[in-house]
């Protein structure tokens, strides 16, 4: 087997001064080709997890590692793991005025990359990409999400997945708010970005954006811990019965 | 926890170097410093002034040695007039020809992109060095259709001598404050237009002012008359080099908008970080015209600017839109007046101010509508952004309403950068400093897209020049 993508190993996250802790003695490994999906409820540290990944300065690493690309990134900043490879897709991006989508994806590809963006080939494969996520061409001469919808915004976070290639996918509830339709595009647009070099952890509370993909390993928080991993048949068995009914099924 | 190697420059001493390349002193003649009847009777005698402009000189004096220093704005402690030399004659005559302008002289302008934009994209140029104009040039089609573009010294002796009689100083009087009388006994240089009846100048004239003498002041002065119905777009461009002592910019603007006519005034000022900016801009509105001013606020230690437009006529027009960023160790001043003195008139203000690494960047506003300017719309908005807690941003706007059936508005908002958007930005690879600077740009875009294209280039490039270093 190949060497893990990233290995989080004994994680406490916290915030404040007051040092709350909202992750604790986490661990995880994911390999190339793997899709992990995380689960629980609202507040159990999902989105926590995947902007601690990310090196969300909000959040302080108390104890453990991030390693990436057996790199030890814990205390680096975001723009260095996304150099190395990571992405995170947000829940709900923010707004930036003053760059238009086209400029800033082909600012991020140069700064990720480090090499000068060809022009031709970027538009066209911006031009494609566009289209098979629906989103009218207009958007690309846009400010970065400004003004768009929900649904628009979510196409954006695939579209920037697309063309920027990382090789560790975050994607925190990209289909939560969308309508059946914009759902199936972005989870086609999943499909596409995903392939053997490349791993995913998705937060899903419908398993639509699943559709097509082999989920590998389904982990639940509760509670700053993970509390059960399975395999894929787990995502529908608590679709169906809910975490309680998991829970119980704990305490037996 | 997060330990961020980021590069510390200085940005006065490295960032502003194209600016800050100082030529050798070089003037022909300069007054000894300080301010005496002497002193000002020798730059009359030097600029062989008409006998009216003499008296005129003198008389300003005696104001300016009667009216106390402001009592209210930035402090100008830092500004003695017996050190500031007023009068600095660089060694040539005016050229109409760059090729003609001495070497160190033209190299500067060279740096500064002048000649090349003159080329590219101006109708006209003035190049002010010290204290007189050193280039001035109008292309042929445009005088062809009678427009008049000079120094305001061939003009005061030329044809349109009464011209610039009856107009010079009447908008902006001596008495208008200390520095507008200072302005009228040491004035020199600067750039005289007059666009007849019905023309429109499809391609914009620009002043470029350069200060090279440490220690001393530059006074130009801008007379533009814009006849019925013409139009005009004047861009004004100001540098210098660092100094240890203090400078003083005391220029004047006086723009008359005929009827119906349109005047758009540009203005990039990035003078060093010694300068005391003190400048006065003033603009007259007739029925039916429009002013439009924008301005873009960055380099001198002191600024105060607010340019003021008098809606003279009804349905008259003003737009304003302004930025200013201040860094550390400056203190500008800006905003903008508008005396609504006709029915139907109407000002538009829009401004964003930026102030960082202790800089203190407040924006002044006041709007006076008088009784018989029934109809009148005024709005005004002011954005800040701070981004730090030692920068300071102050909003100060003045009404002054003084009839009923107007709609008068003000808007104010002070925020600071996102670390939400700076975070997002750094998961897409940005460094935190570009990640500031992109957000900050956007910030400024909106005025960024007024400004003429190399100017919105130099101020975005000025603004990854004032971000770098920000962060430590």
């Amino acid at each position: 087997m190949s060497s893990p993508l990233l290995e989080v190993k004994d994680l406490q996250v916290t915030v404040g001064e007051e040092q709350k802790v909202l992750l604790d003695g986490l661990n995880l490994t994911i390999y190339p080709g793997e899709t992990h999906v995380l689960m629980g409820h609202n507040g159990a540290g999902k989105s926590t997890l995947m902007s601690a990944l990310m090196g969300d300065p909000r959040y302080t690493v108390t104890r453990g590692q991030i390693i990436f690309k057996g790199q030890d990134v814990t205390h680096e900043p975001a723009d260095v793991r996304a150099k190395l490879g990571m992405f995170l897709s947000f829940q709900t991006p923010e707004e930036i005025p003053g760059i238009t989508l086209e400029n800033f994806l082909r600012t991020a590809q140069n700064a990720i990359t480090g090499k000068p963006v060809k022009v031709f080939a970027f538009r066209k494969e911006l031009a494609q990409q566009m289209e098979a996520l629906g989103m009218d061409e207009s958007y690309a001469d846009r400010y970065l999400n400004v003004g768009f919808s929900g649904g628009e915004k979510k196409k954006s976070e695939i579209l920037q997945l697309l063309m920027l290639k990382p090789s560790l996918a975050l994607l925190d509830e990209t289909d939560s708010g969308l309508d059946v339709d914009a759902v199936k595009t972005v989870a086609q647009g999943v499909r596409a970005y995903h392939n053997k070099d490349n791993a995913l952890i998705i937060i899903t509370h419908n398993a639509k954006i699943l559709e097509g993909l082999h989920v590998d390993y389904v982990h639940v928080l509760d509670d700053a811990h993970i509390v059960r991993t399975g395999d894929g048949s787990l995502v529908n068995e608590i679709i169906e019965e809910g975490f309680r009914a998991l829970k119980e099924d704990e305490a037996k | 926890m997060r330990a961020f190697e980021t590069e510390k420059t200085d940005v006065a001493e490295v960032d502003r170097s194209i600016y800050d390349i100082k030529d050798k002193p070089n003037a022909a003649f300069e007054v000894n410093s300080g301010l005496t009847p002497e002193i000002v009777e020798k730059i009359s005698e030097e600029k062989n002034d008409p006998e009216w402009m003499r008296i005129f000189r003198q008389k300003s004096l005696r104001i300016y040695n009667s009216m106390p220093v402001q009592n209210w704005g930035p402090s100008i402690e830092g500004l003695d007039m017996s050190n500031i030399v007023t009068y600095v004659r660089p060694k040539t005559e005016m050229r109409g020809k760059w090729s003609e302008v001495p070497d160190d002289i033209k190299n500067t302008f060279e740096r500064l992109g002048i000649p090349k934009a003159e080329r590219a994209s101006l109708a006209g140029v003035g190049a002010q060095y010290d204290s007189e104009v050193v280039y001035h040039n109008v292309k042929a089609e445009v005088a062809a259709q009678g427009v008049v573009y000079t120094d305001i010294e061939s003009a005061l002796n030329g044809p349109y001598a009464e011209m610039v009689r009856t107009h010079f100083m009447k908008l902006v009087p001596p008495t208008d404050h200390k520095f507008a009388a200072l302005h009228g006994a040491v004035w020199s240089g600067g750039s005289f237009v007059y666009v007849p009846a019905g023309v429109s100048v499809e391609i914009p004239l620009q002043s470029y002012f350069r200060l090279n003498a440490p220690g001393a002041g530059q006074f130009e002065h801008t007379l533009i008359i814009v006849d019925k119905g013409a139009y005009l777009h004047f861009i004004e461009g100001c540098s210098a080099p660092k100094y240890n002592v203090a400078n003083l910019h005391a220029g004047c603007v006086e723009i008359y908008v005929g009827e119906n006519a349109r005047v758009r005034y540009s203005t990039i000022e990035n003078w060093s970080k010694n300068m005391y900016n003190l400048n006065t801009k003033r603009a007259k509105v007739e029925k039916g015209g429009t002013i439009e001013w924008v301005s873009g606020s960055f380099g001198s230690h002191t600024s105060c600017l607010y340019p003021m437009s008098i809606l003279a006529g009804e349905g008259a027009r003003m737009e304003f839109t302004g930025i200013t960023f201040a860094g550390a160790g400056q203190d500008l001043d800006t905003g903008a007046k508008v005396v609504h003195a006709a029915p139907n008139t109407s000002s538009h203000i829009t401004t964003k101010s930026i102030a960082r690494d202790g800089g203190v960047s407040n924006f002044r506003s006041s709007v006076t509508v008088l009784p018989n300017a029934t109809g009148s719309k005024s709005a005004v908005s002011c954005e800040s952004l701070m981004l730090d807690d030692r920068s300071r941003s102050d909003t100060i706007p003045e009404m002054d309403i003084r009839c009923d059936a107007v709609d008068v508005g003000h808007e104010a908002k002070i925020g600071r950068i996102s670390e939400e958007a700076v975070f997002y930005l750094m998961s897409r690879g940005l460094s935190e400093e570009d990640a500031r600077a992109l957000i900050v740009g956007g910030f400024a875009e909106p005025i960024a897209k007024e400004l003429p294209v190399e100017y919105a280039v130099e101020m975005n490039n000025l603004i990854h020049l004032e971000m770098k270093g920000s962060i430590g």
